[in-house]
């Protein structure tokens, strides 16, 4: 652990306040969200502790609010979070000790802030400080929703959700300075936007995968 | 919503992350795959950032999101501080909502 907290400097802590206080105001609205649409306290609440994806979280809820089936919120969720199986695979190396704990802190800006790393100490710090970070203020910001209520503004109104977005670009950017990164990865994303209108939310993001075709094949050889 | 439906999503969630560095333990990951694995991880994460810019489910998501997503990487192209992208993404799309840009 001492050699966890070595390598951690201010900058890392500065970043990841930045997304955590984002995502504490965004956990306000959904525990805000969902106990106007009728949920009891404690559903909100177990969901962020035990869930932890906000996405999935947001989903399942409008779901249930709109008067549909348990098992669609759940199906709906799922296909969602099924990212986080290829994100495992790329970083499970970088959680390090403590992985069954570790995996649970496992979201997209996480991801990013190691990937973002140049060491893998540097990644295996930067995994834990967001995943603690985040997690910390997805639930804390759940509680604070849950008590006020509808009384929270609309995250919208504050360009939250544009916030996201522009933090995961800032991580991935460097890494797509490199063409045999960037080409998939702008293919991936030119098909996950082609399949946005025609298919649930979640699945779009997956195909893009189909965008490693694009990975050169003279480096993988070289490699 | 049931706590059946509740610990369901939590427990198939669950399996979904901890899969992948559970089975990373089990095998020796040749080099060549590792950094595939990686370049998939950026695949997914930029896919996310474009829908999530420009799409509010399966509709358009209007002009204010994405602006203000541009102008953040902008910012992060011309290596500006992290903050300083996060704060400008979010205050270009809270400004043009302002102004009733949709």
């Amino acid at each position: 652990m001492r050699s966890l907290w070595r390598t951690l400097d201010r900058s890392l802590v500065r970043d990841v306040l930045a997304v955590a206080a984002a995502v504490a105001a965004v956990g306000m609205s959904f525990g805000a969200i969902a106990v106007s649409a009728g949920l009891p306290a404690w559903q909100p609440v177990l969901l962020s502790v035990l869930v932890f994806a906000g996405g999935s979280q947001f989903l399942a809820v409008g779901v249930i609010a709109a008067g549909g089936a348990p098992l669609a919120a759940v199906l709906g969720g799922l296909v969602l979070n099924a990212r986080h199986l290829p994100f495992g695979l790329a970083i499970g190396g970088t959680i390090g000790r403590g992985r069954l704990l570790g995996s649970h802190l496992m979201t997209d800006e996480s991801v990013a802030f190691a990937l973002a790393q140049r060491d893998p100490a540097r990644a295996r710090t930067a995994y834990w400080t967001c995943g603690v970070a985040l997690f910390t203020a997805w639930n804390l910001g759940t509680v604070a929703g849950v008590l006020v209520g509808s009384a929270i503004g609309d995250p919208a109104a504050f360009g939250l959700d544009a916030a996201f977005p522009a933090a995961l670009l800032a991580l991935v950017l460097p890494g797509l300075r490199d063409p045999a990164t960037r080409r998939p990865a702008l293919l991936g994303g030119a098909i996950a936007l082609a399949a946005s209108p025609f298919l649930p939310p979640g699945v779009p993001v997956l195909l893009a995968l189909a965008g490693l075709v694009a990975v050169p094949r003279r480096r993988a050889v070289l490699a | 919503m049931n706590i059946v439906a509740v610990l369901v999503l939590a427990a198939g969630t669950y399996a979904f992350r901890v899969a992948g560095p559970l089975l990373r333990d089990r095998f020796e990951v040749p080099d060549r795959i590792r950094r595939l694995l990686s370049t998939a991880a950026v695949v997914l994460l930029f896919a996310l950032i474009a829908t999530a810019a420009l799409m509010d489910g399966q509709r358009f998501a209007g002009f204010a999101l994405p602006a203000g997503v541009l102008a953040g990487g902008v910012l992060a192209w011309r290596r500006a501080p992290f903050i300083v992208v996060v704060l400008v993404a979010a205050g270009v799309t809270a400004g043009l909502r302002l102004l009733g840009v949709p």
